[in-house]
């Protein structure tokens, strides 16, 4: 096919030169002028769309199609998902649960055939995320000021609940050049002569756990030394991964983590004394939003059954003594 | 293996690929067809999230979506839902982070049609529609299904804004990338080890198909 470089840019000019109405009739012509291929047998009109137009309102006409299509599928995305209202609920609860309410959570769907979804994380971070909006019905705080100031704020539907307290261990993975003691003297010892170079514990900043590790660094003398050598997970079932992974020396992380079998075939652990460190009362609350299967479960975990389990993995119980 | 996140995250591939395939047509073709004032900044715009931290953009949609913002607050009202920590949400976040990967190759592909064609098309008097659906749709082919197939993929593998914007509720927002994470956290390397695989065969698959295609448009340019 010939080429007709000019064609293009005539067009263009066309375009741009003239005034709205004129438009139409000036792109025709020059269109006309140019336009070497033979129409009569092609079946289509030669009357309708020239170069200029052509690109014009094709353009502008794919824009608000695909505008159209965007919102449409987005809509029917949203409403898609929001018709599942009887959704089983989800479960926000701090990590050193990861375990414990897992097996509370199965003990729950045999004994009532309801299930929930549990997301596990920082305390902190889910408080932050319940104030953005995100969709928890209930919510196991490793710290019970997260939830206080949550239902100060008008989040949920009470005060909650206190759960259970919860303790800390020291954890040296096989092979760490750390001995498990829970006054942390070897501790001492091995950041004195170099044997440490990596220690895990939770981020103090937004991670409960993380903040009694601390609590307990600093009673035994040891945080200064030992700042620079923190290995900090997002949440407590991150520190118990790094303290275990044999990468670190060992790490603080929750007992009812180390009393799982998955992380105590990984290493040995001592508890570190109660009185090193503020008490970790646990607290867990309903939402808002809550519906009947999260208050359900809610009345479920204070249940012997689920208590039982909770005992099994370390937490000192409301109303029981350790 | 969680099949729930597997299932959530091919969702939410398949959602933004069906809206990146408008957008992307109607961007590609009016950045290879037209030049126009700012041009050069709508490309450099288009091509931002391609080296923008993916928490610097969580951060600013927690912010801008967040239920206290405007817009989280107009979604609200029409759903009865948030924008934040939820699948429309990550759908939203994922459609924007993907325009570099959806509009760049088509526009490649849409480039590489000659402009002759087009006008032959427009002086056969083709419609459009016509023009577009029978002519250009069928040379640039190549360009549109790269862009879905790396759309897709990079859907699939998104964690920073995933773990910002949605959190990881089960079902929900936990994409599969984000299970991969939260597997190791609770001990299940199992688990963790067969998604990563499975994350890395499709990633192996979207560059041999994405080789391919491109070689495709380049023979059609040479």
């Amino acid at each position: 096919m010939a080429r007709a470089p000019l064609l293009h840019d005539r067009l263009v000019g066309a375009i741009s030169d003239e005034t709205e109405p004129d438009r139409t009739a000036a792109s025709f012509r020059s269109s006309e002028e140019n336009c070497s291929i033979p129409t009569d047998q092609s079946g289509f009109t030669r009357s309708e769309p020239l170069a200029g137009r052509f690109r014009h309102i094709g353009i502008r006409t794919s824009a608000s199609l695909a505008l159209v299509a965007g919102i449409a599928l987005l809509t029917i995305a949203g409403l898609a998902r929001s018709a599942f209202a009887d959704e089983p609920p989800t479960v926000a609860a701090a990590a050193d649960l990861q375990f414990a309410l897992t097996e509370v959570a199965a003990a729950f769907a045999a004994e009532t055939g309801l299930e929930v979804k549990l997301a596990f994380g920082s305390s902190g971070n889910f408080a932050r995320q319940i104030r953005q909006g995100a969709p928890f019905e209930m919510y196991l705080s490793a710290d019970e000021s997260y939830v206080l100031e949550l239902s100060r704020d008008g989040f949920t539907r009470d005060d909650g609940v206190l759960y259970a307290i919860g303790r800390i261990v020291v954890i040296v993975p096989d092979g760490s050049p750390l001995e498990p003691d829970g006054t942390l003297r070897d501790l001492r010892a091995a950041l004195a002569d170099g044997r440490v170079q990596k220690f895990a514990i939770a981020n103090p900043e937004h991670a409960p756990y993380g903040r009694r590790a601390e609590e307990a660094l600093r009673h035994a003398g040891l945080w200064e030394a030992i700042e620079d050598r923190l290995v900090l997970g997002e949440n407590v079932a991150q520190a118990a991964q790094f303290a275990t992974s044999g990468s670190t020396a060992g790490g603080i992380i929750a007992y009812s983590l180390a009393l799982s079998p998955k992380v105590s075939a990984r290493g040995r652990f001592e508890p570190i004394p109660e009185a090193w460190h503020a008490p970790l009362r646990q607290r867990m609350v309903l939402l808002e939003n809550a519906g009947a299967t999260a208050g359900r479960f809610f009345a479920f975990v204070q249940a012997p059954r689920a208590r039982a389990v909770m005992r099994r993995y370390g937490f000192v119980l409301p109303g029981e003594g350790s | 293996m969680d099949w729930t996140a597997l299932r959530l995250s091919l969702q939410l591939g398949s959602f933004t690929v069906l809206l990146l395939l408008p957008v992307g047509i109607w961007a590609g073709r009016r950045l290879a067809y037209r030049d126009f004032r700012g041009k050069g900044v709508v490309e450099a715009l288009v091509a931002l999230p391609l080296v923008l931290p993916p928490t610097v953009f969580g951060y600013y949609l927690l912010v801008g979506f967040g239920a206290a913002s405007p817009i989280g607050q107009v979604w609200h009202s029409l759903f009865g839902r948030p924008l934040v920590f939820t699948f429309e949400g990550l759908l939203v976040a994922s459609v924007i982070f993907n325009l570099p990967f959806a509009i760049q190759p088509m526009q490649r592909g849409f480039e590489a049609i000659p402009r002759e064609v087009r006008e032959a098309a427009a002086c056969c008097g083709m419609s459009p529609w016509q023009a577009l659906r029978r002519i250009e749709l069928p040379l640039a082919w190549p360009g549109i299904l790269t862009a879905m197939v790396l759309g897709f993929a990079h859907t699939l593998g998104e964690f920073g804004i995933v773990l910002m914007v949605g959190g990881s509720i089960p079902g929900e927002t936990r994409t599969i990338a984000i299970a991969i994470y939260d597997r190791v956290q609770a001990f299940d390397d199992l688990a963790a080890a067969q998604m990563s695989a499975l994350l890395l065969a499709i990633s192996l698959v979207t560059i041999a198909l994405t080789y391919g295609l491109s070689r495709r448009v380049g023979r059609r340019l040479g």
